[in-house]
């Protein structure tokens, strides 16, 4: 196949943030409409992909529409792209979010060209980070997505924005720190940059320069951190709480999946054997931060923080699939970040619209709304649903493979008692889930409320679309068990399970 | 006899119900329209059909069992196969006729209670969805889809119950009742991810299979079939987590007579019987069931003596019945807890749609601004009567015949016995506390405020709503003769059959239902001379036994303790709020810390860099010193 989609998908963000930023002037119009349009078609051709991937049993751990170009060639580095299950539904969730992300700022009026050119940016970026196959432009693809976000957060933000978007930077730059010595000491050893050779050959053939287990250690830090793993969380509900709507929706929906996605795709797949030997540690903090971040959420008070805390909870369960070590314990955990991602993206694009509509984000000053801005209570309410793992949604599907895989999973000694304690977080995600739905829209009409607007049409679009795909994975999981599956079958290969 | 597409049809056709409602009607139709309703009636009486087909096909069926092919839903090769199936057994098409004829009743009496309700429309549509998850409940042929519209009539129950969500109450109740029922849920989902585990299958005939083969070691057994159960304590409000139903009082009267009284909170019951060969072959799950259930029946019964709205008191005797059920299924097996289920819902319900229907005409449930009812509403005070004696077991009635088949399997435990005998007492005594106090004496009042109230002239409810409880009313009656036969049991692979003459007297001959009709007797005397005749002064009775009025009254401060002690106080503000503090003070303190660290470090060591080159030569000169004396002494 001669047309090159993935260099498509990955550059045409950043053509459109070229053009907004440099060619446009400050027609607002132009620049919306530009950047609508760069977004749209690398989702139509994500979808395009989607649909022609192929899905039978010989293409377990396949990479298809592959695109290999030397790059450096005395680093043995090279351009080199392609998806596999693992991937593709990870860059069509970020695809659909970032062209999602750009309606959603629709309303935006400050500083619109650099705003529009930062986001396209962060979209290339995110959607580089899935898509190389190479360490290095793996690095630099993860190392890009910092430089929009610092500006998005401190220009656009709200509240202590400059303060936030430091500690986001500075944090990351911290992991990434230990993540470029772990792919040095990759480089090092093996001599090999390409992601899918490292995978094939392990470790074993090699005397490495370092402890292997320090360098699985290494790059654990920096997927850690953008996980966020308890303790490394903190900067989360700062950055979310602080940043403008649509870059909380990036952030929560695709950017802290990059930390899961590395998880499997490098932590796991090239240390099968160190991963095994860790798993417990990192299982038991995978619990830690389902309750933990579960408990910590039931006493925010701010409606935005509620929700970035409640991804905390919500990304522990990535980690528990991921270190069960098991087939469906790690589609489950690739389904809970792909679910994660849109539920918690809509959360924050409501939460979003909530605010700008009411201008108020304290939960103990909203109430009634129900009745003033019903289709945003329905909506919602849905996503509040999808949120705490109601059936027929894609939080049911997902949370439920996580269990069932770790619970079966027979890696990691004492799984189901851990998997219980996870289990257990469920009951506390629907005490929050549940407040907050009726803190905001339950309970007696206040009349400061009455002109609240309800969502408009161009809303109404995106959180259909939303709506749909939550709906559509939940009712039918397999259209994404179908595409994870064979992604993870060649790591669990490696796992000998 | 009737394929399988028509079972599936069963289900299907509220499901449309719900679609066609909320997606195709809802949005373009008059508040005032009453098309919505007619929707769901027209699905339900389609679906009644069905299901009398279904059960007459059933009854004639091989082993009463109709096979129904699978269809894959999720497949992970060498990981987790889900199919989705459907089960038509005895249990399933009994289980088909409680809630499609309860709920084509429910929806036929929703069309005059609910009329004129802004949220018409949303009624209906969750109506039609609650339906289509009940109805998915009792088909399911696998432990993950019945757990699926197990979490699904929960929701339904929570918007149902939250209905009126601009009354804060109902809001509470509402969250309540979820939060509640998914701690249950836990042990549910707990002892489906064991057996699993232990038998890689989430089909049920399987594991009726594996247990009945005693191929799974008896303490999985235990453990699953106990959090399994857990899951029933939840739904079906058993104690200690009763404490949800009572307040689920706040949403529409309807619909506590579909959802809280008659099938929802009987879906507890439904599991167990569902699972019953793992509760069969593990005694201490069975004797677990036992006990639970005749403790709550007795525990639930004794709250419902004092209370004074007339559907908490419903409510606390709907968990004392289910507490009867558990105790029956744990007793005497499928047929028995089962069977006292159908007749349940049919009273249940009826109690239900006459409290709703004096609450049309009195604007209140505070049974002490009712009275004096009889006179003006006659066909709702004779069936609400004909309801309460049968719920007091008295025969003919259908509760007497249920009631009287518990009570004789507990005969050979001495403490059951004695709780099961103590609550048919009680049962007799509250109901006819209710009935003397709503319909006897003279009229005070009602209350102008809430919902259909008329004010200071009661009148009897309107065609639409008084048929429905007609019907119900006649099923009170009737629906126990089914088992005056055996035929119940035998349907349900219990017992033997015999003849109608001999089984419609013979509960004389025998001294347990005797007992039990006189005590039932007792309890409606009591309540006669307390709260009809006056002889015994109802206040002075309670200022008697004022620690025990109390204890009742104040539910065993069972909704402090939750609600304030462990909930407000041990969880949100203490364990909650001190990780919120430990995050804000330790853990991101500690990030700050090093940020704040490394910017006094770049400060001091900053006075290095002086700019003169005197103190640079100085450090230059100490350097090499230092190096010169390190590789003297080292090398």
């Amino acid at each position: 196949m001669d047309f090159n989609y993935l260099t498509i998908i990955l550059f045409l963000p950043a053509l459109g943030a070229f053009l907004v930023a440099f060619l446009l002037g400050n027609n607002a119009k132009a620049i919306k409409w530009t950047a609508a349009v760069f977004t749209f078609i690398p989702l139509l051709l994500s979808v395009i992909l989607f649909a022609c991937f192929d899905r039978s049993p010989a293409a377990a751990g396949l990479i298809q529409f592959e695109e290999k170009v030397s790059w450096i060639a005395p680093l043995n580095a090279n351009y080199h792209l392609g998806v596999d299950g693992l991937s593709l539904p990870l860059v069509l969730l970020t695809a659909f979010l970032g062209f999602l992300a750009v309606l959603i700022s629709w309303k935006i009026d400050l500083r619109l060209r650099e705003y529009f050119g930062w986001l396209l940016i962060l979209e290339t970026s995110i959607l580089g980070v899935f898509l190389s196959l190479d360490l290095l432009l793996f690095f630099i693809m993860w190392e890009i997505e910092v430089i929009p976000m610092y500006f998005l957060i401190s220009i656009w933000g709200a509240g202590r924005k400059e303060y936030s978007a430091m500690k986001y930077v500075l944090y990351t730059l911290f992991g990434s720190a230990f993540m470029l010595a772990g792919i040095l000491g990759v480089y090092f050893t093996t001599g090999s940059l390409s992601i899918v050779d490292l995978a094939l050959t392990g470790f074993d053939s090699f005397r490495t320069v370092i402890p292997i287990a320090v360098i699985f250690f290494f790059l654990l830090i920096g997927f850690a951190i953008k996980l966020p793993v308890f303790p490394f969380h903190t900067w989360l509900p700062d950055a979310h709480t602080d940043a403008p709507t649509a870059v909380s929706v990036m952030l929560a929906g695709v950017l802290i999946k990059m930390g899961g996605y590395g998880m499997i795709r490098l932590c796991v797949t090239l240390f099968p054997n160190v991963a095994q030997t860790y798993a417990v540690l990192l299982v038991i903090l995978a619990i830690i931060g389902v309750l933990y971040g579960a408990a910590v959420t039931m006493r925010q008070t701010d409606f935005k923080r509620l929700i970035a805390y409640s991804s905390i909870s919500h990304m522990g369960y990535v980690l528990l699939g991921i270190f069960a070590l098991g087939q469906v314990s790690l589609i489950g955990a690739s389904m809970q970040m792909f679910n994660h991602g849109v539920v918690t993206g809509l959360l924050f694009a409501m939460v979003g619209l909530v605010m700008h509509n009411t201008n108020e984000r304290d939960l103990r000053n909203l109430g009634g709304l129900a009745r003033q801005v019903p289709v945003i209570a329905i909506v919602f309410s849905i996503a509040g649903l999808a949120s705490l793992g109601l059936p027929t949604t894609s939080g049911f599907a997902a949370e439920f493979l996580v269990f069932i895989g770790s619970f079966t999973s027979t890696a990691v000694p004492g799984i189901q008692l851990y998997t219980l304690l996870g289990v257990l977080g469920v009951v506390v995600t629907a005490g929050y889930i549940l407040w907050m739905l009726q803190r905001v829209f339950y309970g007696p009409v206040l009349e400061k409320y009455n002109g609240t607007a309800d969502a408009d049409i161009l809303e109404r679009v995106y959180m259909f679309a939303f709506v749909a795909v939550i709906m559509l994975v939940g009712i039918y999981p397999p259209i994404l068990t179908n595409v994870f599956k064979l992604g993870v079958s060649p790591v669990v290969g490696l796992l000998g399970g | 006899m009737i394929t399988p597409q028509f079972i599936w049809l069963i289900f299907l056709l509220p499901v449309f119900s719900f679609i066609i409602i909320s997606f195709f009607v809802r949005p373009f139709v008059k508040a005032e329209s009453r098309i919505t309703g007619y929707i769901l009636i027209t699905a339900l009486f389609t679906v009644l059909a069905l299901s009398i087909w279904t059960l007459l096909s059933v009854m004639a069926a091989p082993h009463h069992e109709i096979p129904v092919p699978d269809i894959n839903w999720v497949v992970i090769e060498g990981g987790v196969t889900i199919h989705l199936g459907l089960i038509a057994d005895s249990l399933t098409a009994v289980m088909l006729i409680v809630v499609t004829l309860v709920s084509l009743m429910v929806q036929i009496y929703s069309q005059g209670y609910m009329h004129g309700d802004p949220g018409y429309h949303r009624y209906f549509a969750w109506m039609s969805l609650f339906t289509a998850s009940m109805l998915g409940l009792v088909l399911a042929d696998n432990l993950l889809f019945l757990f699926v519209f197990w979490e699904l009539v929960g929701l339904c129950s929570y918007l149902l119950i939250g209905f009126w969500f601009h009354k804060p109450e109902a809001a509470d109740a509402a969250k309540k009742a979820f939060i509640v029922t998914r701690l249950g849920d836990f042990g549910f989902l707990a002892g489906i991810l064991l057996l699993y585990l232990n038998t890689s299958t989430f089909d049920i005939h399987e594991l009726h299979k594996l247990a009945i083969t005693g191929a799974l070691a008896s303490a999985i057994l235990t453990w699953s079939a106990i959090g399994i159960f857990a899951g029933a304590v939840g739904k079906s409000a058993q104690f200690p987590l009763h404490i949800w139903l009572p307040d689920a009082m706040e949403g529409p009267t309807p619909v506590s007579a579909l959802i809280h009284a008659a099938t929802m909170v009987a879906a507890g019951v439904f599991l167990v019987a569902r699972m019953f060969p793992l509760f069969e072959h593990s005694t201490e799950a069975l004797t677990t069931v036992a006990v639970i259930g005749g403790v709550t029946a007795i525990f639930a019964a004794s709250m419902g003596l004092v209370m004074n709205d007339i559907k908490r008191v419903l409510a606390y005797s709907t968990v004392s019945q289910l507490g009867y059920m558990m105790l029956g299924l744990g007793v005497g097996g499928v047929a028995i807890g089962i069977f006292h289920l159908f007749n349940h819902a049919f009273f249940k319900a009826l109690l239900f749609l006459g409290a709703g229907s004096i609450n049309h005409a009195t604007g209140t449930f505070d049974m002490r601004l009712m009275g004096g009812l009889r006179r003006v509403m006659p066909w709702t005070y004779a069936t609400f009567v004909i309801a309460s004696l049968s719920i007091a077991g008295i025969w003919p009635l259908s509760g007497f015949w249920s009631k009287d088949e518990i009570v004789v399997s507990t005969a050979s435990q001495p403490v059951l016995f004695s709780l099961a005998m103590i609550t048919v007492f009680m049962t007799s005594f509250y109901m006819f506390r209710a009935v003397f106090i709503t319909f006897g004496g003279d009229y005070r009042g009602g209350s102008q405020n809430e919902h259909g109230g008329h004010g200071s002239r009661p009148h009897e409810s309107p065609k639409v709503m008084v048929t429905p409880m007609v019907v119900l009313a006649i099923l009170a009656v009737v629906s126990g003769l089914w088992n005056v036969t055996g035929h119940f049991g035998t349907f349900m692979g219990h017992g033997q059959t015999h003849s109608f003459t001999y089984g419609f007297f013979h509960p004389f001959t025998q001294p347990l239902p005797w007992i039990s009709l006189i005590l039932a007797g007792l309890g409606i005397l009591l309540a006669y001379a307390m709260y009809s005749k006056q002889w015994l002064s109802p206040e002075k009775t309670g200022n008697f036994f004022k620690p025990l009025y109390t204890l009742f009254y104040r539910k065993y401060w069972f909704d402090e303790l939750y609600e304030n002690i462990i909930v407000r106080v041990a969880l949100v503000k203490g364990l909650f709020g001190s990780l919120k503090q430990f995050d804000n003070q330790v853990v991101d303190g500690a990030i700050n810390g090093v940020a704040r660290g490394t910017i006094a470090g770049g400060r001091a060591v900053r006075r290095a860099q002086t700019g003169q080159l005197q103190l640079y030569g100085l450090f230059i000169g100490i350097g090499i010193l230092a190096l010169v004396l390190v590789l003297y002494f080292a090398g």
